[in-house]
Order: structure tokens, then sequence, then C-alpha cells
């Protein structure tokens, strides 16, 4: 159970061991269980207020600006991974973390922007 | 890359796993296309992406496979489901999501796909990869990018910010154009 193929198994196993652990759970809550639902019973609970509505429902355009902002920063951190394996290495030095801010000065100008435009404010 | 052909059986424990994820995503991906549901779309695009991820780390592609489950799996289906719940409201089972085109959709997208594995046949065929763990580490990805590819590196900075602004435009109502 080691090298590169062993170790992922191992992650597989503890991914099938939290899975079986939780259908398990239910499955056995299932069984034991008494089944008798009414319309009652099957209604959402909302605060013990009966729920208006559906479940289903627009939501402001606004938080997709955020959604894509997490988007360009989680592929702007995903370059920091192999940056950080070897910028301290020898034969990279200051010219390879020259380059990285050179990269996230780039991102930043755009942060600058969206905290130009007011998009970060809450109104 | 050499071009010995290895022996095809008995099959690998890594080319079984790397089929049976490859025969889970391309499944996910038709149910993406076929679900009456858009929100389950997304859901079952997770699926589709994981497995892909899956088969990158079959691949000895670690790095990328979790770039894969980081970006696509956590990244780009928040962006569609909050792109599907901006846009449709109320959005439950709708019957109007098969388009006209269906035929025509399903005609390119054979085409493209044989294309694609054709062209990879052809130029692929003899060519073969030892799996070697490590490689796709971010190690030497870090020192590939870094010592020879800097350039495209800082363009993507260029194309993120592009992307950013024009996102930040479209989205807000009282920024015009002059």
């Amino acid at each position: 159970m080691d090298g590169y193929f062993g170790s992922y198994v191992v992650v597989a196993v503890l991914l099938a061991i939290g899975v079986g652990v939780f259908a398990g759970g239910l499955l056995a809550n299932r069984m034991l269980r008494p089944h008798r639902p009414t319309v009652e019973k099957l209604t959402t609970y909302e605060c013990g207020v009966d729920p208006v509505g559906e479940g289903w429902a627009q939501s402001q355009v606004r938080y997709y600006v955020f959604t894509y902002l997490y988007v360009v920063f989680a592929v702007d951190a995903v370059f920091l991974f192999p940056w950080a394996t070897v910028f301290a290495a020898p034969g990279f030095g200051t010219t390879t973390l020259v380059e990285m801010f050179v990269f996230l000065a780039f991102i930043a100008i755009g942060i600058l922007y969206a905290y130009r435009k007011r998009v970060l404010t809450w109104t | 890359m050499n071009f010995a052909s290895p022996a095809f059986w008995p099959p690998t424990t890594q080319e079984i796993v790397f089929l049976l994820l490859g025969v889970i995503a391309v499944g996910s991906a038709v149910l993406v296309v076929t679900t009456r549901q858009l929100v389950h779309a997304a859901l079952w695009l997770v699926v589709s992406f994981g497995a892909l991820a899956g088969g990158y780390l079959v691949l000895t592609a670690e790095f990328v496979a979790w770039v894969q489950i980081l970006i696509y799996v956590g990244a780009i289906v928040v962006l569609l489901l909050f792109g599907i719940m901006l846009t449709r409201a109320p959005i439950g089972r709708s019957a109007d999501l098969d388009s006209g085109n269906q035929i025509a959709a399903l005609v390119v997208g054979v085409a493209t796909a044989g294309v694609l594995v054709s062209v990879l046949v052809a130029g692929f065929r003899h060519a073969y990869m030892p799996l070697t763990p490590g490689a796709g580490a971010a190690k030497p990805l870090g020192s590939s990018i870094f010592r020879t590819w800097v350039l495209p590196f800082e363009a993507l900075s260029v194309l993120l910010l592009a992307a950013l602004i024009g996102a930040i435009v479209l989205s807000r109502t009282d920024i015009r154009g002059r």
C-alpha cells in the first residue's frame, strides 16, 4: 500500500468507507423507523410557519460577480502551488519571484477595477 | 515516449480503472444533455468532471487532477448553478429543454468526436508513455512553467483580467459604454 497507486487506493478505500458509513446509517434508520407519512409531516419545516411559495427561487444577479471573482481567483491560486515548490530552488530565484508578482499585479488591477466600480460594496 | 507496443492482454489494473472512469465520464456527460432538470444537469457535470479527474490520476497527472477538482468541480459548477439560478425561475422540471436542432447537434457532436478520435489514433497509435509516478506532480510542472512557459503564464493573467472586467461590465447595468 505504498507508492503512487497504493496511496491513491488508500484514498479510494477511505472514500468508500465514508460513503458506506453514511449510507449504512441512513439505511439502518430507514429499516428501523416506522413510515407513516401525512401531508402535514411532509411539509417543509419553516420555523413552525406554513411555507409560502416554492423552493426554487431566482437570486440577485450581483451574486454572479462574486462567484466569478471566485473562479478567477481559484485559477489564480492554482498557479501558486507549482510556483511555491520551485521558486526557492536553485536556478529560479528572484526572476521567478518577480514573474509571479507580475502575474498577481495583473489580477490586482481587476480587483482595483471591481473596487472602483463599487462591485464589492454591500448596499 | 517509446514505440514498443506493450501487450494489451491481460489488461493491467490501471487500464481497467481508466476504462471504467471513461465509461462513467461519458455516461454522466450524456445524462447532462438529456436530463429534464437544469440543476441536475449541473450536478451530473460534477460526476463527469470527477471521473475525468480520476482518469488524470490514473495517468499520474496528479496536479492536473486536483486542479480539475478545484477549478471545474469547485468553481465552474458553482458558476453554472448560479447562472441557472439567476436566469431561470422557477427552475423545476421543464419540458421545453429539447431544442429543435437535436438531430443537427447530434450529427455535429458525433462528427467532432470522430475527428478528434481519428486524429489521436492516427498521430499517437504507436506512441506509448510509461506511467511514472511523480512526473505530473506540482514540482516538475512548476519548473517547466517557470523555466520554459513564462510568457504564456503572464499572458494568462491578462486573459483573466479581461474576463474579470468583462464579467463586471456585463453584470452591472449602470456601467455604460461611451
